[in-house]
């Protein structure tokens, strides 16, 4: 390895490698801890927070994240001066801070609070300077109280840099800065997918994931409700951390303990519903090509895109509307197994479907979103009743005083607690797509083995592609995690640029094992994690969803994968989202006018149709009113999303939609709802003429 | 349309023609997000502020984060998100000015122009009333400065003649 040269670290000398981009990474490698609010070493630096200071000599105190090494520098990173400069830095953010910390959701694992004990801060000398504002709860997946932030913009940084979203920015300036999504409008009414990222990285109880604790608590206090829980593969992997256990540790016999122990009737296994997804996901992957093939369109078939990520939906949803088709029906894991429960369960056991009540334990918060979504409720009443997040449970165990290590491992429940190998992997990046290829690869005619490995589909790159090839057939495959990769996928896959068969998408760094719902993820637990998830795998009995015998039952029962059955159940519909929730523009410069009311236009200006020329529409429009003195009468607007992206540019012209519009329709249109409402256009004009006030 | 009837409709133009020029402005920009900052002050020039569905617009056009247009409209003090008077009063609050009382410049401006409680423009959006940190030029506190132009050591009574200039003329037209 390269290196350049030397310099000197509280007295000691240390070589400075290649990788050493600053000061602060050349001491954490060295194993110095400096602490930090604003930096991540997968985000941009920042140097705001001015926590990471040290002592250079010749050049004075020096924010360490941004400094580069040099040869022969002279560090310090604790003097008197700088723990003095740390603690006003701390104290100055304590005094505007909303310190209610024995209630704080973030109390264990705060960092400002964690910071200021060990700075010795006893008391603050500063007096608050910024005024309460109100918590916005207007997300299912996210709670933003912007009175515990300490603008380190990490979720700025986060949201945009790796999930390409861009949701929250800072606002304002001077003392009067603060951090909140558009127009300071409530997460719900703008493009946050729920990835939840955001609150993974903030140090304090800024953004914290919803707490649906006490909900569960009343179900389970419920003497008429049957409350059963699903686990999710990423949480077996990380939950022990939280209780002191080495990360990567498996402890799902503990959780279903610690799950009997808190009250749940059953514990079941949504890896059962991931083996389902695995059969459906590839029944419909062949049967897509087959159609394709059969269509005698010629070219190549599209890419198929997973959907067991609602925060990849939701993205694809909102900005990918000439996507949609390609990615699949398949409903996620979650939500197959809330929908298959709420099916079979309350006959199993002689209950009223009412009572049942399915609580999901998840690694995520956009799980959460995605259990709202009125696409996933029957008669009323919601598959999924609750997500309760991995550290949520953590919360549970404890509140419940549990001794969540001493517990004897209980078993899942059947039938809905069988599961194979293939399934435990989809909480890691590649995970999907390994489980997919062991059952693909047999139909393709690639040999047959009990427990196939796809280690090519596997790694911590944010896009990984490789090129597969069974009995003959090549398959195209990506795999990418982080949305801003996605997105940048997704283009020159709509482009043309890049061609695939499978492509899987994971909204968080490396998939679901650190979603944002886990207890805080480092590189290393997420490796740890990742390699537990496979060694899971190996310990269990069966590795291809195929194998799954307790599941072909079910199956069968429902008719067979692909049937009438399985896509009312298991399949759901991708529907156009617009981004921001927010009035229009109207251009009529008439206050009110009297007579009829005026002939509505709304013309769509969202980003597809925007991009597809709605402009020139609205354009043509507006001088079309105004050149045929038709103000008064016709009364045109822009709208912000039609949720008809992919038929735009979309119009409305009193209440009727116009697709793929262009202005000629729009004008035809406008003149045939005139004629209609027989007015004879010039002449009408005379007779009423604007007035303006 | 009496060019007066558009003043108090605080629009020179109508609704249409000024959008029309908003797409302008981004199209001779070359719709490029680099040129926020210019789009903008433009735009603000056409509407005296920054509606929020013109700023959805402006980050659709730009395709950017309707956040990142929200934060930079409310970085720069030049720009504002609420409508303002057609003749906007700046007056100075640094410490030179504080000191020279021009908190009791504010309450007779105020008391003149009707501005209740917690309203910094007024009903008929002729006036606005802001106070702003200082104007560097503490030689002449107490300061303000109406519609561009500096007017120096302030009494209440003579920032009051100012105003009453404006309205006259206004009545005039
Ligand atoms: S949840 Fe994800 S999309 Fe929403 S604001 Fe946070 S990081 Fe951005
Ligand atoms: S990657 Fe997994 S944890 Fe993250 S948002 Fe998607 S489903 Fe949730
Ligand atoms: S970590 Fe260096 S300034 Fe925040
Ligand atoms: S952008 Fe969604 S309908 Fe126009």
């Amino acid at each position: 390895m390269r290196t350049n040269g030397t310099l000197t670290l509280n007295g000691r000398t240390c070589t400075i490698e290649e990788e050493d981009q600053s000061l602060l990474e050349l001491a954490r490698r060295e194993g110095v801890e400096i602490p930090t609010f604003c930096y991540h070493s997968e985000l941009s630096v920042y140097g705001a927070c001015r926590l990471c200071m040290v002592d250079v000599e010749g050049m004075g105190v020096v924010t360490s994240c941004s400094t580069a090494p040099r040869p022969g520098m002279v560090v310090r990173t604790q003097t008197g001066e700088i723990r003095q400069m740390r603690r006003v830095a701390v104290e100055l953010l304590l005094a505007s801070h909303d310190t209610a910390c024995p209630t704080c959701p973030k109390s264990a694992s705060c960092q400002l609070q964690s910071l200021s004990q060990s700075l010795g801060i006893e008391n603050v000398r500063f007096r608050n300077l910024r005024e309460k504002v109100p918590v916005d709860d207007s997300s299912h997946a996210i709670v933003r109280n912007p009175n515990r932030c300490v603008l380190c913009g990490d979720c700025v940084r986060i949201c945009s840099e790796v999930q390409g979203i861009g949701a929250l920015d800072f606002v304002g300036r001077g003392r009067d800065v603060a951090i909140m999504p558009a127009f300071g409008k409530g997460l719900a009414d703008v493009e946050c997918v729920g990835c939840g990222q955001c609150a993974a990285f903030c140090p304090t109880a800024a953004l914290v994931p919803r707490s649906e604790v006490e909900q569960a608590h009343a179900f389970l206090d419920d003497p008429d409700k049957v409350v059963v829980a699903q686990i999710a593969p990423a949480v077996r992997v990380a939950l022990g951390e939280h209780f002191g256990m080495e990360s990567g540790s498996i402890v799902t016999g503990q959780i279903v303990a610690a799950l009997r122990a808190l009250g749940f009737d059953k514990v079941y296994d949504t890896c059962w519903a991931a083996d389902l997804t695995v059969m459906e996901e590839t029944h419909e992957f062949f049967s897509r090509r087959r159609a394709h093939a059969e269509s005698g369109n010629g070219g190549e078939p599209r890419a198929l895109f997973t959907s067991c990520c609602p925060a990849w939906v939701r993205c694809a949803e909102q900005y990918y509307p000439d996507l949609l088709p390609q990615i699949s029906t398949c409903r996620s894991p979650q939500q197959m197994f809330g929908s298959l429960a709420k099916e079979i369960l309350p006959q199993q056991f002689g209950i009223d479907p009412g009572d049942l009540v399915v609580v999901s334990i998840m690694p995520c918060t956009a799980k959460k979103m995605e259990a709202s979504l009125p696409a996933f409720e029957r008669d009323g009443r919601r598959d999924v009743d609750l997500v309760l997040t991995t550290g949520e449970l953590a919360k549970m165990i404890d509140g419940a005083h549990l001794r969540f290590r001493d517990l004897e491992p209980s078993s899942l429940d059947l039938p809905f607690g069988f599961k194979t190998g293939a399934a435990v992997i989809f909480g890691a990046s590649g995970g999907v797509t390994e489980a997919v290829l062991r059952l693909a690869a047999e139909e393709l005619g690639g040999e047959r083995s009990d427990a196939p490995q796809f280690p090519v589909v596997r790694g911590s790159k944010g896009l990984l592609e490789t090129e597969l090839k069974v009995a003959g057939n090549t398959l195209r495959l990506a795999v990418v995690h982080g949305l801003k990769n996605a997105q940048e996928l997704a283009t020159a896959v709509l482009e043309g640029k890049a061609k695939y068969d499978l492509v899987e998408v994971m909204a968080c760094p490396g998939g679901c094992v650190s979603g944002a719902g886990q207890p805080p993820t480092e590189r290393s637990s997420r490796k740890a994690r990742t390699r537990a998830l496979h060694d899971a795998d190996s310990m269990l009995q069966l590795h291809k969803s195929q194998d799954n015998t307790v599941l072909m039952q079910t199956i069968r029962e429902l008719g067979g994968t692909g049937s009438e059955e399985a896509h009312r159940l298991l399949h759901t519909e991708h529907v156009h989202r617009r981004r921001i929730r927010g009035e229009g523009m109207s251009f009529s410069s008439i206050a009110e006018a009297s007579g009829p009311p005026p002939l509505k236009i709304s013309v769509c200006v969202g980003t597809s149709c925007y991009l597809k020329g709605a402009q020139d529409l609205l354009y043509g429009l507006i001088r079309h009113v105004r050149d045929r003195e038709l103000d008064g009468l016709v009364d045109v607007e822009a709208t912000f999303c039609f949720e008809q992206c992919d038929r735009g540019p979309t119009i409305s012209v009193g209440g009727k939609l116009l697709h793929r519009c262009k202005l000629k329709d729009a004008l035809e249109a406008l003149e045939t709802e005139m004629d209609e409402r027989s007015i004879d256009v010039g002449k009408e004009f005379v007779a009423t003429p604007p007035t303006g006030s | 349309m009496s060019k007066a009837s558009c003043a108090h409709a605080h629009q020179d133009d109508t609704p249409s023609r000024t959008f029309e020029k908003v797409c302008q402005i981004l199209d001779c920009h070359g719709r490029r997000s680099a040129r926020l900052i210019p789009i903008l002050q433009e735009i603000q020039r056409e509407y005296r502020y920054l509606p929020e569905p013109v700023l959805t617009y402006v980050a659709t056009s730009l395709g950017i984060p309707p956040a990142r247009v929200y934060g930079v409209a409310t970085f720069y003090s030049f720009f504002t998100l609420k409508p303002k008077g057609k003749h906007v009063v700046h007056l100075c609050d640094g410490t030179a000015c504080h000191v020279s009382h021009s908190l009791h410049i504010l309450d007779a401006l105020r008391k003149r122009l009707g501005l209740p409680e917690g309203k910094e423009t007024t009903e008929d959006m002729l006036f606005t009333v802001e106070t702003v940190a200082c104007l560097g030029a503490c030689g002449l506190s107490p300061v303000m400065v109406v519609d561009g132009k500096v007017h120096g050591s302030l009494t209440p009574e003579t920032a009051v003649e100012v105003i009453e200039k404006i309205l006259a003329e206004e009545e005039a037209q």
